[in-house]
C-alpha cells in the first residue's frame, strides 16, 4: 500500500489496530484470489483497488470532501443512490464484513447479533476503517431489529438517519417508501446544500441503471455453459461496486464484461467441463467475506450467481426513466426498489419466484442457502426457500455460519459431499 | 489378489475395511484416532501390511474428518457419501435413511434408489454425539457403554441444556443432589435422542428403512431410545460402526 499514514492519522483511526488488518488482507486475498489460475485481465483494476483499499478511494472522498462535496455511508441496497447523487453527493457502502471487526462491536451489541451489524458497528468505535471515518452522516434503515437497534448506538457517535421501510408490499406501501424517499431527499439537500431538480434526477437514474446494466452483463456471462470466471472474482466485483464511483464502476464492469463475452465465444474457461454450478442464496457478503465462495470453488464445484444483497438483489430490475415531475420520479424510485425481495418483507414469495428463476436461468445443479449466524429472518426464510427447492427438484444445502475461520473444515465437509451428491 | 481399502478417520476412531473384488469384507479393523491424523494413517498402513495387503498397491480411499491425512490414499471422499455406500451395502438397501453419531457430528442421511438425496449435519456445537456421552460418561466416572447400560435402568431425570458445557454441570449438580446414577445416564442418553431425533424429523418424514451408524451402534438402549423417539424401528448391526469404511471401500472398488 502507497503512504496514506498521514491521511488515517488525520482521520482519527486507530493506526495501530489498523496496522494488524492491514497486515492480514494481503496475505488473505493472495490466497484466496491470486492462487486462482487464468483470471480475466480486467480483474486487474479490482486487484488494484484491493491492494490500496484502505487508502485509494478514501483519498479521492477527501478530495471531494474538500471541494465540498458530502458522504452518506448506507448500509442497506434499500436506499436510494440516485437521490445522493442528484444533489451532487456520494455514497459509499459501509458493511463489515470482517471477523475483525467483530470484538469491537460485541462491546457495545448483545454476542446474538448477527456478524454483518457487529462488524459495521465495530469498524466505526474502533476507528479502524477509514470509510467508516469519512462519511459525513450513516442512513440506515428500519429492516431487521438488530440494525434498527444498532442505529441508536452508532447514532451517539455519528450524524445518522434513519428511512422508515415498510414490512410489507402493497400499494400503499410502495406510496408510503415513495414519501420516504421524499423525506431523504430533502435531508440530502440540506446536507450537501444542493437542490435536486428533474433533470439532475434523471441523470442520477441514468448513471445507476448503466451500473446495473454492466453489472448484470458480468453475471450474464456465467449463464451459459462456459464459466469464463469465477464466483469469487465476480463477488469481488460486486462488492467493490458499494465503493466506487458509479459511472467509472459502470465503464470497468462493461470492460470485465466485454472480455467475458470474448472468452465464451472463444470457450476460454476457468473451470473444467463438468464442474458443478452452485446457486448462492441468502444472507450479503459484505467484503471482505470470501470464505464461502473458496470453500465451494475449492471443492469441485463453481458459484454461478449469488441471490443476494450482494448479488442480483443489487442490480436487477431499473429505474423507469425520463419523468417529468419530483414526485413521479420519486414514485418510480420506489417502485424499483420495493421489487427487492429482503426477508425483512412479508410476505415474500417474490424471493422464492427470484431462485426458482435464477436456478433455471444459470442452470445450476444445486443451490446452497446462506445464513449469516443470528438472522433470524433469513434463517426463518430458510425453511420456505429449502421446501420450494426440493418441490422443484432442486437440491439445496442449508448453511449457518459468520466471520469466522473455525468451522472452514466443517463446512468443507457439507459443502464436498453436497457436490458429491450432484453427481 | 485384488483388494480395495477404505479408511475412516474419525475424530475419536479410525475404521480401516478391506474387501475382495466381490465387495466381501476380508478383514476390519479399528482404532482410537489420538491426537494426530497422520500417525493414525500410519499405523493403520502399518496393520495392513501385516495382514499381507500393501495399501499402496491397491485402490484405497479415505473418508473422515482426517481424510485428508492419508498420503497413500487415491482419493478422499465426504463421510456422507461413504456411510451411504456402507448402510446401503450392509442392510441392503437403496432407501434408507442413515443416522450416524458419530464422534463429533451426528449425520442424518437419506437416500433414494442408491443415492444420496439429502443430508444433515450438527453445527459447531457438540450436543447429541458421541463426545457429549463421552464427557457425561466421564463425569459419572463411568465408561460410555456402562453408561448406556445404566440408562436403561433408569427414568426420571432430564437435563435441559443442549450445550455439552452448561449440561455438564447440571450432571455435576444432579449428582451433587444425590440422584441415582441410572437415573443421571437416562438423562444423558434422553438428551442425546432427542436432538438427534429433531434433526432425523426435518430430514424425512418417516416410511424408510432407518439404520444406525457409528460407534454407538452397539448399545443396545440408545437403538431402543432413538426408535421409541422416531417412533418406529430402528436397524443396525455390529459391523455398522464399518459403515464409513465399508462405503470408502466400495467406492475404491467402483473406481470412483
Ligand atoms: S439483506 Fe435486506 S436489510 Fe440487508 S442489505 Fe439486503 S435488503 Fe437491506
Ligand atoms: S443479515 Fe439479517 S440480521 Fe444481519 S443485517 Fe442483514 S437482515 Fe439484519
Amino acid at each position: 500500500m502507497s503512504d496514506y499514514v498521514q491521511m488515517w492519522k488525520d482521520l482519527g483511526m486507530d493506526l495501530e489496530t489498523h496496522d494488524a488488518l492491514c497486515q492480514v488482507l494481503p496475505t488473505a486475498f493472495g490466497d484466496v484470489y491470486l492462487s486462482q489460475e487464468n483470471r480475466p485481465e480486467a480483474m486487474g483494476f479490482w486487484d488494484f483497488v484491493v491492494s490500496e483499499i484502505h487508502g485509494i478511494r478514501p483519498s479521492e472522498l477527501i478530495e471531494a470532501q474538500k471541494n465540498g462535496r458530502k458522504v452518506f455511508g448506507t448500509f442497506c441496497v434499500y436506499v436510494p443512490d440516485e437521490v445522493v447523487i442528484a444533489a451532487d453527493g456520494i455514497v459509499t457502502g459501509l458493511c463489515g464484513g470482517s471477523q475483525f471487526w467483530v470484538p469491537g462491536g460485541e462491546k457495545v451489541l448483545p454476542k446474538s447479533t448477527c456478524p454483518l451489524i457487529k462488524a459495521s458497528v465495530g469498524a466505526r468505535l474502533d476507528r479502524t476503517c477509514p470509510f467508516f471515518r469519512i462519511a459525513d452522516m450513516y442512513v440506515g434503515e428500519t429492516t431487521c431489529d438488530g440494525k434498527k437497534k444498532a442505529w441508536e448506538i452508532l447514532g451517539e457517535d455519528v450524524p445518522m438517519y434513519i428511512m422508515d421501510i415498510p414490512q410489507m408490499k402493497r400499494e400503499k406501501d410502495i406510496e408510503k417508501w415513495a414519501q420516504e424517499i421524499a423525506a431523504f431527499a430533502a435531508v440530502v439537500e440540506e446536507q450537501t446544500g444542493n437542490k435536486i431538480t428533474v433533470e439532475k434526477l434523471n441523470d442520477a437514474i441514468r448513471i445507476i441503471n448503466e451500473k446495473r446494466k454492466a453489472m448484470a452483463r458480468v453475471f450474464a456471462a456465467t449463464k451459459g455453459k462456459n464459466l469464463p470466471i469465477s464466483g469469487k472474482d465476480r463477488l469481488l466485483m460486486t462488492q467493490i461496486a458499494f465503493f466506487d464511483d458509479p459511472a467509472r464502476c459502470a465503464q470497468m464492469c462493461n470492460k470485465l464484461a466485454d472480455e467475458l463475452d470474448e472468452r465464451n465465444a472463444k470457450g476460454v474457461r476457468v473451470f473444467p467441463a463438468g464442474t458443478k454450478r452452485i446457486l448462492l442464496s441468502g444472507t450479503p457478503l459484505a467484503i471482505p467475506n470470501w470464505k464461502l465462495h473458496h470453500i465451494i470453488e475449492t471443492s469441485g464445484a463453481a458459484v454461478v450467481c449469488e441471490e443476494m444483497c450482494t448479488g442480483t438483489r443489487y442490480f436487477e430490475n431499473l429505474v423507469e426513466e425520463d419523468k417529468t415531475t419530483l414526485e413521479d420520479q420519486y414514485m418510480a424510485l420506489s417502485r424499483r426498489y420495493m421489487k427487492n425481495n429482503c426477508a425483512c418483507f412479508t410476505p415474500n414469495t417474490g424471493r422464492i419466484d427470484d431462485i426458482l428463476r435464477l436456478a433455471k436461468e444459470y442452470e445450476v445443479d444445486g443451490v446452497i442457502d446462506v445464513n449469516l449466524k443470528f438472522c433470524c429472518l433469513y434463517d426463518t426464510e430458510g425453511y420456505t426457500v429449502e421446501k420450494a427447492l426440493k418441490d422443484a427438484g432442486i437440491p439445496v444445502l442449508g448453511i449457518e455460519t459468520d466471520y469466522t475461520d473455525t468451522d472452514a473444515e466443517q463446512l468443507r465437509t457439507r459443502i464436498e459431499a453436497f457436490v458429491e451428491m450432484l453427481g | 489378489m485384488e483388494y480395495f481399502i477404505g479408511i475412516d478417520i474419525g475424530s475419536t476412531s479410525t475404521k480401516t475395511a478391506v474387501l475382495d473384488e466381490n465387495g466381501k469384507p476380508v478383514c476390519l479393523f479399528v482404532m482410537p484416532t489420538g491426537w494426530s491424523s497422520i500417525d493414525t494413517a500410519e499405523t493403520v498402513r502399518r496393520q495392513l501390511l501385516e495382514e499381507g495387503i500393501d495399501p499402496e498397491k491397491h485402490a484405497c480411499i479415505a473418508t473422515g474428518y482426517g481424510r485428508i491425512a492419508v498420503p497413500y490414499a487415491n482419493k478422499t471422499v465426504t463421510e456422507i457419501t461413504c456411510h451411504a455406500r456402507g448402510a446401503m451395502a450392509l442392510f441392503d438397501c437403496g432407501d434408507i435413511t442413515v443416522i450416524d453419531i458419530g464422534g463429533q457430528d451426528t449425520k442424518i442421511i437419506r437416500t433414494e434408489n442408491g443415492i444420496v438425496r439429502d443430508f444433515v449435519m450438527n453445527d459447531k456445537c457438540s450436543a447429541g454425539t458421541g463426545r457429549f456421552l463421552e464427557v457425561m460418561a466421564n463425569s459419572l466416572a463411568v465408561r460410555p457403554d456402562e453408561l448406556c447400560d445404566l440408562a436403561a435402568m433408569g427414568g426420571g431425570a432430564s437435563i435441559s441444556s443442549m450445550c455439552t458445557v452448561f449440561a455438564e454441570s447440571e450432571v455435576i449438580s444432579l449428582i451433587g443432589s444425590g440422584e441415582k446414577k441410572e437415573n443421571i445416564a437416562y438423562a444423558v442418553v434422553d438428551s442425546i435422542v432427542k436432538k438427534v431425533a429433531t434433526q432425523a424429523g426435518r430430514l424425512e418424514g418417516g416410511g424408510q428403512l432407518v439404520c444406525l451408524t457409528g460407534g454407538l451402534c452397539e448399545c443396545g438402549y440408545i437403538v431402543k431410545a432413538l426408535s421409541a423417539a422416531l417412533k418406529r424401528p430402528i436397524v443396525t448391526k455390529s459391523d455398522a460402526r464399518y459403515a464409513g469404511a465399508i462405503g470408502a471401500a466400495l467406492t475404491a472398488r467402483k473406481g470412483a
